[in-house]
């Protein structure tokens, strides 16, 4: 009895443990620079850190940056695969990182959420209105990971459909495979009816444009997929045009400790920024998985030579 | 605690129990593709478990396979068949048919097996024939165990139903998989909530028959002897608690 009840309290006490760490979890604006202990800077005020989120892409185009401006001859350490934006956000306000490779659109959506710049330029613009003081973005590169909407060539020479304007036009049932957020979010099922007057269903592939999503795509079970503009498997497919910006811009940016942003960071960087384009990323992400699986360190090498940026 | 509340909000708020993302409509789904993932693996596990448990031929083979099929990692196997046959019903379905036959092959074979032969040598020297044997003393009296086998194979299937959402389905682990990208939190914990309940019906109705189909003359005592064998013959000693 006792013994059982001991149990009864052990359970309650890790049911309440659990409840506490799941409401201790509100995200807080890391780089609120009102908040203490911003900008500790580490290790000497000149060498810059570079950070990268945990995926290939991302850590590739951080090794471009910190190639780029050592052989500039700036100190450099690198910080590679810090989890999502909440993490390496926080880790550029405490000064562990001061550069990072971001992403246009995502970056102005976590700092304002409002807004309803679309475009590269507009939504450049918002970005650095809704960027935290100390901290700023370099020139915009052309290269951009975002989402978009794929269709197989067989399909867009049928029904002749090219831009999701074209869309309206056929009269099959549409099925989009995608990630399953994509059923409320305003880029996908709900806006392509707002925006493009198009009725299509959800069939949720939760591989974020993955095999599977291919897959689906190529055998027919969908017409429409989601896929990431930088998947290299996109190339075989039709991406289709977005003349009403339904798909907001997610253009390659440093973001940046304004500390650490001297003449000579901006001027490499921004050389850099000028050059990488969408398939540059996807060459990247071709090479670091597959057969090939080389280093991001040496894919970095090869595009900084081939630039002749190195 | 919050977290529990807006979760039991999210249950009960009307709106979530109609059309077909409805509470409803989610949870037949999940009992429909549970049964079915029973039903054929049972078809196919349960003869050869008898098999066994009668010739007693082939158990090393039987314990080995389902402790192989077992380790088999699930949402992988899920994702391999949905490369390899396209998304829809039929990869998942196999995955979870994989999933169920070790513990209801386990079931059969040491339900029969579990048989005093004492008992079976007495009926053979009354004159039944092998195929009576099985039907009139074997499976009636190894009933509770093969009960058992199909009810850990139910939850197993419950369980992993939920996991297998990840490709286009229906069932509760659409809640599962549609809140995480939106950090819908209740939604998420309701879903989760909603499968424990699941299971924990499911696992007491399956006591319930368990218990109905003990024969009259095994004597509880003698029913948990069984299930010690049971454990020991599935090859990873833990079939009812998984």
């Amino acid at each position: 009895m006792t013994a059982r009840r001991r149990g009864l309290l052990a359970a309650a006490g890790v049911v309440a443990a659990a409840a506490l760490t799941l409401t201790a979890c509100s995200s807080g604006n890391p780089l609120d620079s009102s908040s203490k202990g911003a900008s500790n800077g580490s290790s000497g005020s000149s060498t810059v850190i570079v950070g990268s989120a945990a995926f290939p892409e991302n850590e590739i185009i951080a090794e471009v940056y910190a190639q780029a401006l050592q052989a500039a001859g700036v100190k450099v350490k690198t910080q590679l695969s810090i989890g999502q934006r909440d993490v390496y956000l926080a880790a550029l306000k405490d000064g562990s990182i001061d550069l990072i490779p971001e992403y246009s659109g995502n970056l102005m959506q976590y700092y304002d959420a409002d807004s309803s710049a679309q475009t590269s330029d507009d939504v450049y613009a918002a970005l650095n209105d809704a960027l935290p003081k100390g901290f700023e973005v370099l020139d915009q590169a052309k290269a951009q990971d975002r989402d978009s909407y794929n269709v197989t060539k067989e399909f867009s020479e049928k029904y002749g459909v090219t831009s999701l304007a074209d869309l309206k036009k056929v009269d099959i049932p549409l099925t989009v495979g995608a990630n399953a957020e994509f059923k409320t979010r305003p880029y996908g099922i709900p806006g392509l009816k707002k925006v493009y007057g198009v009725d299509a269903t959800l069939k949720p592939i939760s591989d974020s444009g993955g095999p599977i999503t291919v897959g689906a795509l190529e055998d027919g079970t969908v017409q429409l997929a989601d896929i990431f503009t930088t998947t290299p498997s996109i190339k075989q497919f039709v991406t289709l045009k977005d003349p009403e910006h339904l798909i907001i811009a997610q253009n390659v940016v440093p973001l940046i400790n304004s500390k650490k942003a001297s003449e000579k960071v901006r001027t490499v960087l921004n050389k850099v920024q000028a050059k990488l384009t969408t398939d540059d990323l996807i060459s990247f992400n071709e090479k670091s998985s597959g057969d090939a699986k080389e280093s991001s360190a040496d894919i970095a090498k090869q595009w900084l030579s081939a630039k002749g940026l190195d | 605690m919050s977290s529990f509340i807006a979760a039991f909000g999210w249950i009960f708020d009307p709106a979530h129990n109609v059309g077909p993302d409805g509470i409803p409509a989610r949870l037949g789904e999940h009992m429909l593709y549970t049964l079915l993932t029973l039903v054929i693996a049972a078809a196919v596990a349960v003869p050869i478990g008898f098999l066994i448990g009668h010739t007693g031929r082939g158990r090393g083979l039987a314990v080995q396979i389902s402790g192989g099929l077992r380790s088999l990692p699930t949402l992988g196997l899920v994702i391999l068949l949905a490369l390899l046959l396209g998304i829809g019903l039929i990869g998942p379905l196999i995955a979870l048919v994989v999933i169920a036959i070790p513990p209801l092959l386990a079931g059969a074979y040491a339900g029969v097996e579990s048989v005093d032969r004492a008992t079976v040598d007495a009926a053979r020297a009354v004159g039944m024939t092998e195929w009576q044997i099985l039907w009139k003393v074997e499976v009636p009296i190894g009933l509770p165990l093969i009960v058992g086998g199909l009810r850990s194979a139910a939850l197993q299937a419950i369980a992993t139903w939920t996991v297998a959402a990840y490709i286009p389905l229906g069932g509760l682990g659409r809640y599962l998989y549609d809140a995480l990208p939106l950090r819908d939190y209740p939604q998420m914990l309701a879903g989760a909530i909603l499968v424990i309940a699941l299971a924990l019906v499911v696992d007491g109705l399956f006591a319930i028959v368990q218990r109905l189909v003990t024969p009259r003359g095994v004597s509880e005592g003698r029913v948990s002897e069984v299930h010690d064998t049971m454990r020991s013959a599935s090859g990873r000693g833990a079939v009812l608690a998984d």
